[in-house]
């Protein structure tokens, strides 16, 4: 059995950065592409922890960074998700493709 | 104590105003024309108090810096807040929500302020996001308004991808270095791959902020739906302090990059020059022109950012301190029509001369302050910004850019000649009346446009800050 090192969390991180860079560029629903931005948070998070753990475990850094991270994130997805609401009350729908109004 | 009150002070100044308005919010009965009165002067006294005890030196380790050259950048974002309060004040008057309004406009002034002072990534980072995060509100402020939705659900989703890029940018370099400290990032660049890396994600979530050219699509919908106070706020203070930031960024924490940011800013301004031109010169509406506008000035401030350190700092300061005059004036006036006829395309400006002379002069000074013709401020600010660019010898580069002004002297002129020379017989714009804090706010900024440039201690006391 392979112990897993840092090499196995930054493979999995930045394929999570490239899975979550992929679905908010691709997909049209609102809420999914806030859920792909999830994607990219977390795979920032768990970069800071295995980088702390493993590279530099003489200072907490990268956990406290990990945490304000969390605590931010949840703070933007209020604020998006509240006008996500607001932007379905307005256009019923919460497709981009549907709201698209302005154009060059 | 002392230290961490006189250090702090701009920033406590907001917290206090911020209180100050969760209590007025919290009481009942007063009336807006009374409040929006009130928040002026609280904004007047702010911006006022910041020249005095000011302190320089750090807090907190090394997590909270204050220099006078950040004072002074402070300082002009105070100017920038309390104008808009002067200038959109038809729009803010009759508002439902004005105190909400100015405590998501006051928060995010805090939180530029920290970003300016913060010595450390995670600072750096929070601020970032309490500057950006209550934007993104503004921006929905008319919220039975389809495009303002539409404005902020492009601007929420940008930012917050933005700043996912750079977190991750921020986790790799944290990686590769093993320290969030910008004074101790510098000795331990050597510019390996992942380093680069790090850096890049780093500038491509500055250049989401500050509307650089691949990075600038939200830039015309976010300006043309969000409602005029929002948008003028966010064009000039929320431009000015990330340039800040971006500057500390390149000449302090990565300058030992310095050849790698050099090539990327060189590319990526005459993008921004050529793309926000070309697209100015075919816009219909105000806002949106201003919005392709304001890209083409953000390549003029990117094309002095790369002149390095000694001039590139001063020049760009001193530009944004004409950028928020003339910005705001023409914002100023835009708002005022919008508000009160309901119109925003260029063709209704036909004629404005003969029904509105004094909208029409502000309008042209800040127009001819935006191109850059000599006797307004504007002149001086891109004379230096074109200077700072050729400091570093790559005289091809600020010849291209110095092309772009004549590109941009043809659309801000097509405004001019509107206002002036065409004739509109069928639906001439009707005599507005111009309450009295929109007009000392436009007298205000037409007086910086005029006198900024002739007062050559200004920029000397800019280039003795450090």
């Amino acid at each position: 059995m392979i112990e897993p090192g840092l090499y196995h969390v930054l493979f999995i991180s930045s394929a999570l950065f490239f899975i979550g860079t992929y679905g908010f560029l691709t997909r049209r629903n609102l809420i999914t592409m806030l859920m792909s931005l999830e994607l990219i948070l977390n795979s920032v998070n768990l970069n800071f922890v295995a980088f702390n753990k493993w590279l530099w475990p003489g200072k907490l850094d990268g956990l406290f960074f990990a945490l304000f991270v969390i605590a931010i994130a949840a703070a933007e997805a209020a604020v998006a998700i509240a006008i996500i609401i607001n932007l379905y009350r307005t256009h019923q729908s919460i497709d981009v493709e549907k709201t698209e109004e302005m154009k060059n | 104590m002392k230290d961490f009150l006189l250090l702090m002070k701009p920033e406590l100044q907001l917290t206090l105003i911020l209180f100050l308005l969760v209590f007025v919010k919290l009481g009942r009965g007063i009336k807006n024309d009374l409040l929006l009165q009130l928040i002026q002067v609280l904004l007047l006294f702010n911006f006022v108090l910041g020249f005095f005890l000011n302190r320089n030196g750090h807090l907190f380790g090394d997590l909270y810096q204050s220099t006078s050259l950040f004072i002074f950048e402070k300082n002009i974002l105070n100017l920038s807040a309390y104008l808009v309060s002067l200038v959109c004040a038809d729009w803010l008057r009759k508002s439902q929500n004005l105190p909400e309004f100015f405590l998501l406009m006051v928060s995010s002034m805090l939180g530029m302020f920290l970003m300016i002072s913060s010595g450390n990534l995670l600072i750096f980072y929070l601020s970032l996001e309490l500057s950006s995060i209550p934007v993104a509100a503004m921006v929905n402020f008319d919220l039975l308004k389809r495009k303002s939705s539409e404005a902020a659900m492009k601007l929420i989703l940008s930012s917050a991808f933005s700043s996912g890029v750079l977190l991750f940018g921020i986790s790799l370099l944290y990686g590769s270095t093993g320290t969030i400290s910008f004074s101790e990032i510098p000795a331990r660049l050597n510019g390996n791959t992942l380093q680069v890396l790090a850096f890049i994600l780093i500038f491509c979530a500055f250049a989401f902020k500050l509307s650089i050219v691949p990075f600038h699509l939200w830039t015309a919908d976010v300006y043309e739906g969000a409602p005029i106070a929002a948008t003028s706020f966010l064009s000039v203070a929320s431009k000015g302090a990330f340039a800040f930031v971006f500057m500390g960024f390149l000449y302090k924490t990565f300058l030992p990059l310095g050849d790698i940011w050099y090539g990327m800013l060189v590319l990526l301004t005459l993008c921004t020059l050529l793309i926000g031109n070309l697209f100015a010169l075919r816009q219909q509406n105000i806002k949106r022109f201003l919005a392709f506008s304001s890209i083409a000035q953000v390549g003029f401030i990117l094309l002095g950012v790369s002149g390095g350190a000694p001039l590139g700092s001063p020049s760009v300061v001193y530009f944004i301190l004409i950028y928020v005059f003339s910005n705001l004036a023409a914002f100023g006036v835009a708002s005022v029509i919008s508000e009160q006829t309901g119109k925003e395309n260029i063709d209704d400006y036909n004629g404005l001369y003969k029904t509105n002379p004094f909208l029409s002069w502000v309008l042209t000074l800040a127009l001819f302050s935006l191109a850059g013709i000599p006797p307004t401020a504007g002149f001086f600010g891109k004379l230096f910004l074109i200077t700072a660019g050729a400091s570093k010898g790559n005289y091809g580069f600020i010849l291209t850019g110095a092309l772009n002004l004549v590109i941009s002297l043809y659309y801000y002129l097509r405004i001019v000649r509107a206002i002036f020379f065409e004739k509109n017989d069928v639906t001439p714009l009707k005599n507005i009346h111009v309450s009295v804090s929109v007009r000392f706010g436009l007298i205000i900024c037409s007086g910086g446009v005029l006198l900024t440039g002739l007062f050559s201690w200004i920029y000397d006391y800019i280039q003795s800050l450090h």
